[in-house]
């Protein structure tokens, strides 16, 4: 049955969950899908994740290539294909948990920097499984400053080869998936050298395990880095080549070539590079971001309203946590993240179709905005949804602690997010890189993108609440927050031109501006997603209630920004401390009308009990029943454990401490 | 040899400290002697054949649990045999046996045998003590139930007396009253003291301590009426066998319950305790081994990801230059250094504590309690404060060191996953702060009723002098030099009797909105839990700020002024709005603050590494190939890699079970 406190939480939904659902799939056709794909997924007993928080690091990876195999077999037997629309939602229904995505990775490398020949000789190897591929850039001593990497590709001229080596210990390959154990073959990024004269990274395709019989290549060393925080289903691999030699047209040669004389060629434009990595950084902000952060909510928020706990009035029963304004705060302001940046999500997603189409015309102007926008929205998503999965781990309190309510493998895989596919400081001084040109330009009067030609109008002035209900006037906090970034920005390219007038070089002064710079591109990042939530809500339905508990949302979401960061909006007085009070008041209520709807909210995200995995966040609330049960089935509850024999027994029997 | 092949980054850094780390770590142990007895203490341990084992991060959860019951065992042991009996002692020997882990015994030395101590009466102690100081029973104390923590009134689990038999029956009603989480529960006890709402004569007296046998002596199997187990994995704490037990009629003679102070009669009359404000004392106690705790976990975190930061080199500073170590870029530095300076203020914070405990606790033996609601509100407060404070900073060392630092083998994921569940036990953050908050607008009521409060919230009787003035008072008061470290703790004085008076206010003009007590306090608790932030805050820029008079060596002595400052304005700038809206400080001193924060990185920065070599831990300890002392981090990384599992064979077996046919079909 349904816990009756969970149920209650339902009967006052004020807004249509299913309607809600349907927006958030972007149509109720996509809705059908999701759920036909879902529940064929986890119909099948391969496919199950049921035993996965008892399992060992080698259980986890054989569980993993085993759903990866099957999965062939079930995309064929359901009629899935990879250009389908079923398709984006297998990797949700599997939760990631699932080997070869580096093999994904490997066919895209070649398809984007392949030539038509290689990719007509590899891709259908690689889709027929003929071979397993992986992506070795990274190395022990290097990882987002690719220029640093070591490993070398000499051309020998006379036997039309290239000769790769890993030189030193910090020259290893290090952490690529699928590489420890899986892979045959992998991409790897070296330095190439032709006669002596070194070009930069090239990538090469490399074979490292015989097809036949898997064991290691000659001059290959590559095995399993060990465990990590999560992702024990990937081998993570390393990899040391000595002397390996592969033919000349191993290289990637659709943008430049060694030619069979030594001459090196180059052709098409570089900046195509930068849009690989681009459409990395925006896929994974729903799949690996945004969609954790949804399910931890989910299981935090339904936690809340079962979990009871000490008295708000004596007399009566106790208290739902989820009514105490301090849970609240904790929760409520993630709930409201998760929906902003779902939004900022399409947004980035509309930006690069945009992109996309023109770049199929040969016109790469919106290129540098597109390549600034995802590197700070990856680095701004991670960092808070990362924060924001912590927040639900630690407000469920002791139970949030056992891996049985699912949060401490939701944190330990989204704060992953943060480091790969470029390190978020080293983001976000990419994106300030990009803010300060603008404001430069701007300044000098040059045209701007759209997105930022608001400093080209940064003015001194004063926000005009009056009272706490103007602060729920999108106008008003989007204001602000354009204000505050507009002033982060212009104070820090200020400072950054006083240092280099002072004589100061240009190297130095970006250095010691570097702290400003970080905050101004996050600044500018947060605007944008208050921008663009509010916009959003403008334009939904009025219908159904959505529109009004989405503006809610957008309230909360915003206001939390000002009362959390009150000094930056107070530094120039651009909002007075009167009227910070204002923000805190409102904030406050705001929490009181959200948390009403709180529960249908997380509903609303449609994850069903198997893709949550949780004993604390299942839909009827049973959570006190699930946690004892799941618990019983512990591997240490059922075996007699080696440690009573050999040292409890002594212990006990005072044979030990008798020595 | 070792120094021979340290690598050269950490030789230079080291060579180019203004100060000896030595003197420094004589004043983090509380004087040299102390440093030579623990270094002693620990030589015990770490060149003990008997101690050695494998990397516990390729182990199972079964076999960590093995480990630690084997090395436990004999721990107990060796104490014996070398006499160490100094509580403090026993600390860092069990520290250096589990290597900051906890350990299945944890509860039975920790809280069953003190909890005889303190709580049975001689007839109980001659029964249950000498067996289990001699590991015949073995204990642990079950409170936590499945459906309440920190709420202790809440716990349902039953002891009903029946005079018939003179005997209590113990039950677990429902699900939710079954015991849940107590260490050492699920496999390795025989014995808990359990925690049970107490009926007798058809009333209930509320939550008494009960001896309650689980496992039988000899088989170890559960006694009938039993039902005890462990509740599975957990994010950390792999080799502590967290429990459950749930009790059916099961029946315990009438001398079983913990009597010294409250009891029942043969013919169940209930006599009632004198006082329960003793057991403040222990959480008192307690809490302030959370502080300590806070700080050396964090020191642990900041020891590795600054040295490795002087390892790693990445990218360009200046076109055509080499790599230059990643310790040198700002934005590193800022990561860093502020929690370097926070871990040194909460070692203060702990040791002030510890201290005035003791000071008091002959005071309280004598039956003086005056201090201690001071204390037991100030340490729920510095709890939360610094657990929160050392759970996030560790995860920012580890972020800080990149994608090597999500690796096991960095050590700082078994610091974090070790540490964050002291956000919870022991009081629940949150629940702590807003018990700080109750003393403080309990002071702020009194002062406004004209009364003086004295101790830390003496700052109060300030705001009743100026209380004609129309708003934010504080702000007149203080002309802040933001470097001056006196100064500054006048600004964080300011601000946090701003704050107070803040929430006081509100939480009036809630009450009257004509809402009962615990609306209104529920209604104001986002303000309360900032209130007392700001104090614990306050508290601590004063603690350290004072600390800095002690220090003789005066190259100690500059080096940790510098840090003392670093960790007051940084505090202010990412407070700023605080500062700001009670006009304690301007624009252009913010500007200023921000700015001294940036030349400050700059200054501790030749220093960090000996400032990280000064916490002295071992590198047996420290569990960290990113951390090393001698900073050979690749190398060894590659060596410990290669004892993955994953490792184990050349060919993984699922190449034959699943690659392989699959090739084949397709």
């Amino acid at each position: 049955g349904m816990n009756p406190d969970l149920a209650s939480e339902r009967q006052t939904a004020s807004f249509s969950v299913e309607k809600l659902t349907a927006r958030l799939d972007g149509g109720a056709e996509h809705t059908r899908i999701r759920r036909a794909v879902v529940e064929a997924i986890e119909c099948d007993p391969v496919f199950s994740r049921e035993n996965q928080y008892f399992q060992s690091q080698n259980e986890r990876y054989e569980a993993a290539v085993r759903k990866a195999v099957h999965l062939q077999k079930k995309m064929h037997e359901m009629g899935w294909t990879e250009d389908g629309p079923e398709f984006k939602y297998i990797y949700r229904a599997l939760s990631g948990d699932i080997a070869f995505l580096l093999h994904r990775i490997f066919m895209r490398s070649i398809s984007m920097l392949g030539s038509d020949k290689q990719i007509a000789k590899w891709i259908p190897l690689a889709t027929q499984y003929q071979l397993i591929g992986s992506y070795a850039q990274t190395e022990l001593g290097h990882g987002t400053y690719l220029q640093g990497l070591e490993t070398t590709a000499v051309f020998d001229i006379t036997t039309q080869e290239f000769i790769l080596n890993t030189p030193k210990i910090s020259a290893m390959k290090w952490w690529p998936g699928d590489m420890g154990r899986s892979a045959t073959h992998t991409v790897v990024f070296a330095q190439l050298y032709v006669q002596g004269k070194c070009y930069g990274v090239h990538p090469f395709i490399v074979q490292i395990r015989s097809l036949q019989d898997h064991s290691l290549c000659p001059g290959i060393t590559a095995g399993d880095i060990g465990p990590k925080m999560n992702f024990e289903h990937v081998d993570n691999g390393y990899l040391m080549l000595q002397n390996v030699r592969v033919p000349r047209e191993n290289m990637l040669n659709k943008f430049c070539e060694v030619q069979p004389d030594g001459t090196y060629a180059r052709w098409g434009s570089q900046k195509i590079n930068y849009f690989t990595m681009t459409t990395v950084r925006i896929s994974l902000i729903s799949d690996e971001v945004i969609i954790p952060l949804m399910k931890a909510c989910t299981i935090a928020i339904r936690y809340s309203v079962v979990r009871r706990q000490s008295k708000l009035k004596p007399g009566e029963q106790e208290a739902k946590i989820l009514d105490y304004q301090t849970q609240q705060e904790k929760l409520l302001p993630q709930l409201a993240a998760a929906y902003a940046f779902h939004f900022i999500n399409n947004y980035l997603q509309e930006l690069f179709d945009k992109v996309y189409r023109e770049i199929q015309r040969k016109k790469f102007d919106t290129l540098p905005e597109l390549h600034a926008f995802s590197s700070g929205f990856k680095a701004m998503v991670t960092q808070y949804c990362t924060s924001a999965v912590a927040i639900c781990l630690q407000a469920c309190g002791g139970h949030g602690y056992s891996l049985l309510s699912g949060l401490p493998s939701l944190y330990t895989k989204i704060v992953a997010s943060c480091i790969y596919e470029g390190e978020n400081t080293i983001l976000l001084l990419q994106t300030a890189r990009f803010l300060i040109k603008c404001f430069m330009a701007a300044g000098a009067g040059q045209p701007v993108p759209p997105s930022v030609t608001y400093l080209a109008a940064v003015k001194p002035g004063k926000c005009p609440a009056k009272n706490k209900l103007d602060f729920l006037s999108p106008d008003v906090y989007t204001e602000a927050y354009q204000h505050m970034a507009a002033r982060l920005i212009s104070s820090t390219a200020a400072k950054l031109q006083d240092l280099i007038q002072s004589g100061v070089k240009k190297t130095d002064a970006w250095n010691q501006c570097t702290v400003q710079l970080v905050q101004a591109a996050k600044a500018h990042c947060h605007y944008i997603t208050v921008k663009n939530f509010a916009e959003t809500v403008e334009k939904l339905e009025t219908k159904a209630g959505i529109q009004k508990i989405m503006k809610h949302l957008c309230d909360l979401f915003a206001l939390h920004g000002i009362f959390s960061n009150g000094g930056v909006f107070l530094h120039d007085g651009y909002v007075s401390g009167a009227q910070m009070d204002m923000v805190t008041a409102s904030y406050l209520d705001l929490l009181a009308i959200i948390r009403k709807d709180a529960v249908p909210l997380v509903d609303a995200f449609d994850f069903t009990d198997k893709s949550l995995n949780s004993a604390l966040g299942s839909y009827d609330g049973q959570v006190y029943q699930r946690l004892y049960e799941w618990a019983q089935k512990s591997p240490t509850n059922k075996q007699i454990s080696p440690a009573y024999e050999r040292y409890l027994k002594p212990l006990l029997h005072n044979t030990l401490s008798k020595l | 040899a070792a120094a021979a092949a340290m690598n050269a980054d950490l030789r230079r850094e080291r060579a180019a400290a203004t100060f000896q780390p030595e003197l420094l770590t004589h004043i983090l142990d509380g004087g040299a002697e102390r440093t030579r007895r623990r270094k002693e203490i620990e030589a015990l341990v770490i060149n003990d054949p008997d101690f050695q084992h494998e990397d516990l991060n390729f182990l199972s959860r079964s076999q960590r649990y093995e480990q630690a019951i084997r090395k436990s065992a004999l721990m107990v042991m060796k104490l014996r045999e070398y006499g160490i009996a100094d509580p403090e002692e026993i600390y860092w020997f069990k520290s250096f046996v589990h290597r900051g882990r906890p350990e299945p015994l944890d509860l039975h030395l920790g809280m069953f045998l003190p909890t005889l101590l303190t709580q049975a009466t001689p007839e109980q102690q001659d029964r249950f003590f000498m067996p289990a100081w001699n590991l015949e029973i073995i204990g642990t104390y079950a409170q936590t139930e499945m459906g309440h923590g920190t709420h202790l009134r809440g716990l349902e689990t039953t002891a009903t007396y029946d005079p018939a038999t003179q005997e209590f029956i113990l039950n677990s009603p429902t699900v939710t009253s079954i015991k849940w989480w107590p260490g050492g529960l699920g496999k390795t006890s025989n014995h808990a003291i359990v925690l049970a709402q107490l009926y007798t004569q058809g009333q209930c007296k509320g939550l008494h301590a009960f001896i309650v046998p689980i496992r039988q002596l000899g088989t170890h199997e559960p006694l009938p009426g039993i039902t005890v187990g462990d509740i599975g994995p957990k994010f950390g704490y792999d080799e502590m066998d967290n429990g459950y037990l749930k009790m059916d009629n099961f029946r315990i003679p009438r001398e079983n319950m913990l009597m010294k102070y409250a009891q029942v009669e043969p013919d169940g009359t209930y006599v009632k305790p004198l006082s329960d404000k003793l057991t403040y004392g222990t959480m008192v106690f307690i809490r302030s081994l959370i502080v300590g705790d806070s700080a050396r976990s964090l020191s642990r975190a900041c020891t590795i990801a600054i040295r490795y930061s002087a390892v790693r080199h990445q990218s360009e500073l200046k076109p055509g230059e080499p790599e230059p170590q990643i310790l040198d870029y700002q934005t590193q530095q800022y990561k860093l250094f502020p929690l370097l300076a926070t871990a040194y203020a909460f070692h203060f914070v702990g040791a002030y504590i510890k201290d005035t405990y003791r000071r008091i606790s002959g005071d309280i033996n004598e039956g003086d309690l005056s201090e201690l609601p001071e204390l037991h509100a100030l340490t729920a407060g510095l709890k939360a404060f610094t657990s929160w404070t050392a759970n996030a900073g560790i995860e920012e060392c580890r972020m800080a060191c990149g994608g090597h630092g999500y690796s096991r083998c960095s050590g700082i994921p078994d610091i974090y996953v070790t540490f964050t569940p002291s956000c919870t036990y022991e009081g629940e953050n949150t629940v702590m702060m807003l018990q700080t908050a109750r003393f403080l607008v309990k002071s702020y009521t009194q002062v406004s009723s004209g009364q003086r409060v004295t101790g830390m919230v003496s700052y109060l009787n300030d705001l009743s002098r100026q209380r004609i003035q129309p708003q934010h008072v504080a702000a007149r008061t203080v002309t802040v030099r933001i470097n001056d470290p006196v100064s500054l703790v006048e600004a964080y004085k300011a601000r946090a009797a701003r704050l107070v008076e803040a929430a006081a206010k509100n939480l009036q003009a809630e009450l009257n909105h004509r809402k009962s007590k615990e609306d209104a306090w529920n209604r104001t608790s986002v303000d309360l839990v900032r209130a007392s932030e700001a104090h614990c805050h306050y508290v601590i820029v004063k603690l350290f700020t004072a600390k800095l008079s002690e220090i003789s060596n005066a190259a100690v002595c500059a080096v940790m002024t510098e840090l003392s400052l670093l960790y007051a304005l940084y505090g202010i700038s990412k407070n700023t709005g605080d500062f700001l809206q009670a006009g304690i400080l301007t624009d252009a001193q913010i500007t200023q603050v921000n700015q001294r924060v940036k030349e400050l990185l700059a200054i501790i920065r030749p220093n960090a590494v000996a400032l990280v070599d000064s916490f002295d831990f071992h590198d047996v300890h420290l569990g960290s190939v990113l951390g090393r002392y001698d900073g050979n981090v690749y190398e060894n990384m590659f060596e410990w890699a290669k004892k993955s599992p994953l490792n184990k064979t050349e060919v993984h077996e699922s190449f034959h079970k699943h690659l392989k046919p699959m090739q084949a079909k397709l």
